[in-house]
């Protein structure tokens, strides 16, 4: 047989069949549901008189729009403040109720934002295909699965036939190799990767990531990788399974157990690019040479290690792009050539799908022990990604920490990431987050995010401004 | 699905790279659970000078005057003219909904992100893909001439300019069949129904601890 990638192997065990007209039926093991892509695709189906092919195929929980005060989620939904989101997360439940689709419902311990809830469940598991209303599926692919977003549309589509009409995509290797300089994370190689290959740079590709670097992050790192594959364009990011992917899944809930353990780790190795197959596409990359990245304008390939200075309008010969600096520039209150160190925060945001996972809270946690938070800085928040990673954190002491130095220690849920609950900017804001769009708007009217890894947030709380965190 | 065969209209330019969906439709007016209603909030952060609120009247809010959806020479406007890397971001399906019901029915620019693209398909709106060029010299046409129109005909897969002069676009033959006829996706993967099932039979085998609630 021809050598294959870890994507050809994905794609050839869930075709179901090629059709004439060039498109395929690709078989959906699992899709992840939330509030606010799915209730169209749930009136759909009662409207066409369908019912979902397989309900126990898809795990949904509310995430966008809970909210994570203590207090609003004292009394479940009833308990929401904002009636529109009210309505939006009971008609979840509703329809999951309607169509016996498995929910963890927002007073469920295990609730959280979908991408940390299916892998903290074993729900995600290698070999799969995942899909859900959401682009940052991508997450999911760190396990060797086959993952993306897809629209509304499609999300009916598949409550309906438990299978996607789709295409193939082309071939990408990131290669990652060397080792990190300590203070440099998972979050700081991908914002090098699109700042190197664009917004843009991955579309059309299934991206494999690999190299030394890969090899020795941990699931959690993968995943932060994985998950922003789709802002340099990419719908699916993915990492071969290994043996620190089949360690992280052994004993989570949904995982097979021990009837099954032997026979799936045995299927789960195949799923790594053969030696000898081919990609469309090879980037390399030195990962000694990363340092530490904040962006500084309004997309996420905006982007400079932290000792940098924001870029110079005059210096872009190719125009659109010169005006699109200069239109970030505006937005974002700064100035050409000033040094990234020098912008002041307001708020910092720990969390979203990207960071909020165990090891963040850890590492955040690390920097700020024993500090107190920059009084120029008007809030700092922690969200934990799930219930369990906030049990966890809770287990170790880390909500002590955190609050201790003058964080708000929140309930779980996407949060400041897109600011659609009571958790956002003011106009003008400085924010670092930890999340993974810095698009107009997204996290407050005129807000101004700057994405960073969870140390960088976390030095930047206590400083009011970033800082080399690669030095300290 | 609504058919797409025909369409002739104004053309509103808006000359940025990397529209997000963000923009097209802030997540304050994702909280609804319809399809329709988005239009008087399709890129509201930039149309008007207040904050969008969800269930706001728009008629009586400040209007970003400088905006180009704003100006009178593009009212009417159904096709949007934009830079490359058109609808990146969320796979909100929100963004053609709003697109569509403020009433674009044709989008143009060099590239668009995947998922974006796909959503429009979806909804009867057509995404099309023309060269760096092409598209440079549209904006150049559509900021000369007051009133520019396009004609966009997908059967023979042809952007006509007022000059005449006709531009090539490619689609998916698939799509394309889908959007000439209208067809519901659903009912025509259900016709497969028999593959599916066989399909998964075989999966269960392969791997049953995805299927087996006792682990
Ligand atoms: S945390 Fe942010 S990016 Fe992730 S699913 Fe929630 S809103 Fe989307």
């Amino acid at each position: 047989m021809a050598a294959e990638t870890l994507y050809d192997k994905l794609w050839d065990s869930h075709l179901i069949c090629q059709r004439e007209d060039g498109s395929a039926l690709l078989y959906i093991d699992l899709q992840l549901l939330h509030e606010v892509t799915s209730p169209q695709a749930f009136e759909g189906l009662r409207l066409a008189g369908r019912s979902p092919w397989r309900p126990e195929g898809n795990l949904a929980t509310p995430d966008h729009n809970v909210p994570t005060t203590a207090k609003e989620r004292m009394s479940g939904v009833e308990g929401v403040a904002d009636p529109v989101s009210k309505i939006q997360i009971q008609t979840l439940d509703d329809n999951c109720s309607q169509f016996a689709i498995p929910e963890f419902t927002m007073s469920d311990p295990r609730q959280g934002i979908v991408h940390v809830v299916g892998p903290e469940q074993g729900a995600t598991l290698p070999g799969m295909t995942v899909v859900c209303g959401d682009s940052h599926t991508s997450t999911h692919g760190a396990f060797g699965t086959l993952a993306h977003g897809i629209g509304t549309s499609e999300v009916e589509h598949v409550l309906a036939t438990q299978c996607l009409i789709t295409g193939k995509m082309k071939n990408m290797l990131i290669q990652i190799d060397g080792k990190l300089r300590p203070g440099v994370t998972a979050k700081d190689v991908i914002l090098e990767i699109i700042g190197r290959i664009g917004t843009a740079g991955g579309t059309g590709y299934a991206i494999e990531f690999g190299g030394e670097v890969i090899r020795n992050l941990s699931m959690e790192g993968r995943m932060t990788v994985c998950n922003m594959s789709i802002e340099a364009g990419a719908l699916a990011g993915m990492v071969a399974v290994d043996q620190t992917t089949i360690d992280y899944v052994r004993g989570r809930p949904f995982a097979p157990g021990e009837a099954y353990w032997g026979q799936a780790v045995e299927s789960w190795k195949q799923f790594v690019s053969d030696d000898a197959a081919v990609f469309d596409q090879l980037i390399a990359v030195d990962g000694s040479r990363i340092k530490p990245q904040v962006t500084w304008g309004t997309s996420p390939e905006m982007v400079q290690p932290v000792d940098g200075r924001v870029p110079d309008p005059e210096d872009e010969v190719d125009a659109t792009r010169r005006k699109s600096i200069e239109h970030a520039l505006n937005y974002m209150g700064l100035s050409a050539n000033q040094r990234l160190t020098d912008i002041q925060l307001d708020q910092v945001f720990i969390g979203s799908c990207t960071n909020g996972r165990i090891e963040d809270l850890r590492q955040a946690a690390s920097l700020v022990k024993g500090k107190k938070v920059s009084s120029l800085v008007k809030q700092a928040l922690v969200v934990p990604g799930s219930g369990p990673v906030k049990a966890q954190a809770e287990r170790e002491g880390l909500h002590r920490i955190f609050r201790e130095a003058g964080f708000q220690w929140r309930e779980p849920g996407c949060s400041m990431c897109l600011a659609m609950n009571a958790d956002k900017l003011g106009p003008g804001e400085h924010c670092a987050s930890t999340s993974n769009r810095n698009f107009e708007g997204r996290q407050g009217f005129h807000g101004r995010t700057h994405l960073v890894s969870p140390l960088m947030a976390a030095a930047a709380a206590i400083e009011g401004h970033f800082i080399d965190v690669s030095t300290v | 699905m609504r058919r797409f065969v025909q369409h002739t209209g104004v053309v509103v330019p808006l000359d940025r790279a990397n529209v997000d969906t963000d923009m097209i439709i802030p997540k304050q007016f994702l909280k609804s659970i319809s399809r329709s209603g988005f239009g008087p909030n399709l890129f509201d952060e930039y149309r008007y000078l207040d904050e969008g609120v969800a269930g706001k009247d728009c008629s009586q809010r400040p209007l970003n005057r400088g905006f180009v959806l704003n100006h009178s020479r593009y009212s009417g406007c159904s096709i949007l003219l934009a830079r490359e890397n058109f609808g990146c971001g969320s796979s909100r399906e929100h963004a053609p909904w709003a697109l569509d019901d403020f009433g674009i029915k044709v989008v143009i620019a060099p590239s668009f992100a995947e998922i974006f693209y796909n959503n429009c398909l979806k909804n009867g709106l057509l995404p099309i893909v023309l060269k760096d060029a092409q598209v440079e010299k549209l904006f150049l046409q559509v900021n000369e001439e007051e009133g520019y129109r396009l004609d966009i005909d997908l059967q023979s897969q042809q952007v006509i300019t007022p000059g005449g002069e006709r531009l090539e676009f490619e689609i998916d033959s698939f799509r394309k069949h889908c959007l000439l006829q209208g067809l519901d996706d659903i009912a025509q993967t259900l016709q497969y129904t028999e593959e599916i099932r066989a399909f998964e039979v075989s999966r269960m085998e392969k791997v049953p601890w995805l299927f087996n609630k006792k682990r």
